[in-house]
């Protein structure tokens, strides 16, 4: 019987357990899954919403507790000091080691930090394990001030969060806009707006120079770049993460940024595999970068290197790029390769509702009109169905004059696509098309 | 923003001083009886009485045993005025301890019932000699009977007799002492249950107590109850919305911040308190209205307004239940008035409380009408076939049939054509008075519905078992109504509708069902027991084109969707592994697509085809995945 260990219990190494469970009985092999964080999987991108009291941490858990020992997976929690791969065996900080034949890293990501003066202080944190949160909830006590550094994802949601407790948050961003290096620029505008008109202090064009300490070693202010000084008694660190591979410093897996595998999810050790945020392709998948540290990545090499595991071997290849987030109140849904800036042979057609917190961006290729991707802001779009038309590279003729068939919004919502079309027809009037004809009222009742 | 925080703590100010002086009404009055009370309040009700029940005059004049005063069947105002002789005229601080004399009045004017109608220890012996001398010591109804006097009470006791000893006809005793001992004790039983049929039985008793406190009562709520009525209720409602409104100048969009952290929300000490509140108000309103006839004295006058009668304490439950509709129907727009769909259905559970529900029936009362929901639907309005509703509505000529015809095509044809079109919810989540308040009053709860696999089995079992119970029970009552007879196959087919409303109607619905809001969520009774809901369910499961879709491969699995879900389905079971959700239970209340942050649930009707559909991540190229 083969003994398959997993480190990390996050949605890469949890999705990787339960695939190799579905395709081998408990006779055929042990699975192990070794976490220092939890006891059970849990949802990283639920952290926000056990802060802000949306849910508690027993909600966040997509399993029940009985899940594992039913489907015969072993959870041990313990943290791997030292991976033997000469021997297969993993040493751990408290228990006896554990000897394997197949090995996954799935030990996801770290907040990155800059090497700031002051960093040490009580109160300094980022927000990327339960540890955080646990940690957050006592940093952010009767405080009356807080500064978030940097303005990506976790950076927004940290600043939800403090708002969610009357607390006045300023964001320090470099660029001009929200997550303007990802975001093209009317987009990274909305949220901009969107976050101060929350209340939310964006400072743009800034940056962290240092953070000052009162006798107690607690956070009392911080320095921007420009030498602004801004009282606060929390500093979040939101600039990025890296991958967790301080505890592979003496082994021989090979690393870089992160470990770095093949389009197999093999590190250069055979037996051995890496998934998720810690791994770094050697080649880049077609369209995406070498360490992608996006939960449907981590799903998604999870189910790949279960297939391999399983005895069918199989490339990691990810379909058309795809990734979500919800700014505040504005949903975001990203499918296909949306650039911040149009590449050259692109267009980028834009439509933005009047009240300014709905978007709808569509890329195509200017010369062949085939769609490359679709950047939705306050507006649900079918994921099957813009897949599909970026796959088939459907023209933007044919997409716009069938767009309803993407619309995902709730029953009863205002629908915009007729006013999205009179805009792209204003926009390109040589593209001239037209919507579809809209179902009768009682087709659209009775589906 | 300051200046509106500053109305919404005056509004929870109010609200609180309303609500609390709505509490202290509840203690606030003193009570004093009368025999003009006694006559008005039980005169009436001896004149609605049967006929057979009612004092016989002509009985009394012929007796044959005029010198035995005390034999003479008497009506239930004389027997209570007499037993009332020491009560009347006293002036009681406290509803308690003047309903305790009250009781006591009731047992004492039983007691001379029992000693009226109920079987003398002389007649024992008698009965026992008779069956011995002429009889050899085999048992006959007719000879024990000759016994009893000739008149009205002689007739009573010989029917008792019959119902209680008529399986021993023909059977043969060894001994004096045993036939003694058998019809000793049968007749132990048929003295105690004389009350019931001649004196104050428990559940007149109800009736005769609230109509009687309600009357005794006097002081400041009896005199000013317009007055009360503003200071209590219209006071709390203006508290509550002086709360709410003022959330409408922030931004619109899910708020479901602190829910856990809430005591109210959370099963904190404030949702027990509620909790308790609510279990004991409706244990009061099913089993001791007599205790709550202050509230109900207030909203006397919007009951002759509306019907023209008094307020009984189904009216003023009917009240409140429309007012909370409405003034937390109003709190859920408000909450989610970035969503059309729950605008829209909530106004509607709002419409069809207040018209339908509370409205409509009274104001067909005050027409001489039968009291008629015309959305309730058998088994939810589990008493639509008792043979008294049946033989109500037959009676009442036209608008009565229509309403009897009425209620079978909603059961027949309404619910499987709307279910199969648009899911159980057209009904649940869009029309239903427990659905509606269950939407409003208990929205701030729904986070505490169990999702486990355990519940879900516990579910089945229950909804399904009760579903059954409705029907049985149902079959029952239709064979009492047509055969007249109430024993079926050697089962008291009443009783177990008795058992029905007692178990399921009152203890189900109302005290676990509401009471159990801040504690279980606000669908148990819903999940758990509803049987017209258990129907619903079935065909939305096989035979409806209703669905929850997800959206390919959008899924965080963060949970927010099987949080909020108050029939405790776990959404995120479904979602994260791209699969419909198609659950009997779904009432598509469209909560879970409103809190999903990557907006990967939508609630559809479409195509029945594909509706169970592959489970389907898409967005990996690599694997065809089927989980």
């Amino acid at each position: 019987m083969k003994k398959i260990c997993i480190i990390g219990n996050g949605v890469a190494g949890i999705t990787a357990a339960r695939h190799i469970r579905k395709q081998q009985s408990t006779a055929d092999c042990q699975i192990v899954v070794i976490s220092a964080e939890t006891d059970y999987f849990y949802s990283r991108t639920a952290l926000m919403y056990i802060y802000m009291g949306h849910m508690t941490y027993e909600h966040t858990k997509p399993y029940e507790d009985w899940f594992w020992q039913k489907n015969d997976i072993q959870l041990v929690r313990d943290y791997v000091t030292q991976v033997d791969t000469a021997n297969k065996q993993l040493k751990l900080q408290q228990q006896e080691p554990i000897s394997y034949d197949t090995l996954i890293l799935a030990t996801g990501s770290q907040g990155n930090r800059a090497g700031w003066p002051g960093e040490e202080l009580q109160g300094v944190q980022g927000m990327v394990t339960l540890q955080d949160i646990e940690l957050m909830e006592q940093n952010t006590q009767h405080i009356f001030g807080a500064v978030i550094v940097g303005g990506g994802l976790i950076g927004v949601e940290m600043a939800e969060c403090l708002h969610s407790r009357h607390i006045p948050v300023t964001i320090l961003i470099r660029e001009d806009a929200y997550w303007q290096n990802t975001l093209p620029l009317e987009e990274a505008y909305m949220v901009s707006r969107h976050l101060q008109n929350y209340g939310i202090n964006l400072k743009t064009q800034s940056g962290l120079k240092e953070i000052k300490g009162d006798a107690q070693g607690r956070v009392r202010s911080v320095i921007t770049i420009h030498d602004e000084e801004i009282p606060c008694q929390f500093v979040g660190i939101t600039i990025g993460v890296k991958p967790n591979i301080a505890f592979l410093e003496n082994a021989e897996i090979a690393t870089d940024k992160g470990i770095v595998v093949n389009e197999f999810l093999q590190t250069n050790i055979p037996d051995v595999y890496a998934v998720g945020d810690c791994a770094q392709h050697q080649t880049a998948p077609v369209g995406r970068k070498n360490i992608e540290q996006i939960w449907y990545s981590a799903r998604m090499q999870g189910e790949t290197v279960a297939q391999t595991i399983c005895g069918k071997k199989t490339k990691y290849i990810p379909g058309v790029f795809f990734n979500s987030a919800k700014f505040i109140d504005i949903e975001y849904q990203v499918y296909g390769t949306v650039n911040a800036k149009p590449a050259d042979d692109e267009e980028h057609f834009y439509w933005k509702h009047e009240a300014g917190e709905k978007a709808v961006r569509i890329v195509f290729e200017r010369a062949s009109g085939a769609v490359r991707g679709f950047n939705l802001m306050g507006i649900r779009y079918k994921h099957v169905v813009c897949d599909r038309w970026i796959k088939e590279k459907a023209t933007i003729e044919h997409v716009m004059s069938h767009l309803k068939e993407a619309n995902f919004d709730p029953e009863f919502f205002k629908q915009y696509e007729e006013e999205i079309i009179d805009t792209f027809n204003q926009t390109y009037p040589e593209r001239k098309v037209a919507l579809r004809k809209k179902k009768g009222l009682l087709a659209s009742i009775f589906g | 923003m300051k200046y509106l925080s500053s109305i919404r703590l005056l509004g929870l100010a109010l609200f609180m001083a309303g609500f609390g002086f709505f509490i202290a009404v509840f203690f606030l009055s003193s009570y004093r009886l009368t025999d003009d009370i006694l006559k008005q309040e039980l005169q009436k009700d001896d004149e609605q009485a049967d006929p057979s029940q009612a004092p016989n005059a002509a009985s009394q004049q012929t007796s044959d045993q005029p010198d035995d005063d005390r034999r003479m069947p008497k009506s239930t105002y004389q027997l209570m005025s007499e037993a009332a002789s020491a009560m009347t005229g006293k002036v009681y601080t406290f509803n308690f301890s003047f309903i305790r004399d009250l009781n006591k009045v009731t047992d004492k004017a039983n007691q001379e019932v029992q000693k009226i109608y109920g079987i003398t220890p002389d007649e024992l012996d008698n009965m026992v000699n008779t069956l011995a001398a002429k009889n050899d010591l085999t048992y006959s109804v007719a000879s024990a009977a000759t016994v009893f006097p000739d008149n009205e009470v002689g007739e009573f006791r010989e029917k008792m007799l019959q119902d209680y000893t008529g399986w021993m006809e023909g059977q043969k005793f060894d001994s004096k002492e045993k036939l003694r001992s058998q019809l000793e004790g049968t007749i132990a039983s048929i003295n105690r249950n004389v009350t019931q049929q001649k004196g104050i039985g428990s559940y007149q008793q109800k009736g005769i107590n609230t109509s009687i406190v309600k009357a005794s009562t006097i002081g400041f709520v009896a005199d000013h109850k317009l007055l009360v009525l503003l200071l209590s209720y219209g006071v709390t409602i203006l508290g509550a919305l002086l709360y709410l409104l003022p959330r409408t100048k922030e931004h619109p969009g899910i708020k479901n911040n602190h829910i856990f952290h809430s005591a109210l929300k959370h099963r904190g000490w404030i949702g027990i308190l509620l909790g308790s509140f609510l279990i004991v108000f409706y244990v009061f309103l099913y089993f001791y209205p007599y205790y709550m006839t202050n509230w109900i004295l207030v909203v006397d006058p919007l009951s002759r307004m509306l019907n023209g009668g008094p307020a009984g304490e189904f009216f003023l439950y009917g009240f409140l239940y429309t007012l909370c509709i409405l003034v937390m129907g109003i709190r859920m727009i408000i909450n989610y008035r970035h969503s059309n769909y729950h605008i829209i259905r909530t106004l509607s559970v709002m419409f069809f409380q207040t018209s339908l529900a509370f409205l409509l029936p009274e104001i067909l009362v005050r027409l001489n009408y039968p009291y008629y929901d015309f959305k309730n639907i058998w088994p939810l309005n589990y008493s639509f076939f008792f043979p008294s509703s049946l033989s109500q509505l037959i009676d009442n000529g036209g608008l009565g049939i229509f309403m009897l015809v009425w209620g079978i095509i909603l059961i027949i044809i309404a619910v499987p054509v709307l279910v199969y079109f648009f899911g159980k919810r057209w009904y649940c989540s869009w029309v239903c008075g427990c659905g509606g308040l269950a939407e409003t009053l208990g929205d701030p709860y729904r986070q505490l519905s169990d999702k486990s696999l355990r519940a879900w089995k516990v579910e089945r079992y229950l909804v399904h078992g009760v579903l059954v119970f409705a029907v049985l029970m149902t079959a029952g009552m239709l064979y009492a109504f047509f055969s007249g007879s109430g024993s079926l196959l050697g089962i008291p087919v009443y009783a177990v509708s008795e058992a029905y409303g007692f178990f399921i109607g009152a203890g189900f619905a109302g005290v676990i069902g509401t009471g159990f809001y801040p504690l279980m969520g606000n669908r148990v009774w819903c999940r758990f027991g509803c049987p017209l809901a258990a129907y619903l369910g079935i065909v939305q499961r096989f035979k409806s084109r209703f669905r929850i879709t997800t959206n390919g491969g959008q899924c965080i699995s963060c949970g927010n969707c099987s949080t909020y879900c108050e029939m405790g389905i776990d959404v995120r079971w479904y979602a994260q592994r791209g699969q419909n959700i198609v659950r009997a239970s779904c009432v598509g209340c469209g909560v879970c697509a409103s809190v999903c942050p990557r907006g990967v649930l939508k609630l559809e009707n479409a195509e029945e085809k594909d509706r169970f559909g592959e489970p389907i991540l898409i967005g990996n190229n690599s694997v065809r995945v089927d989980v």
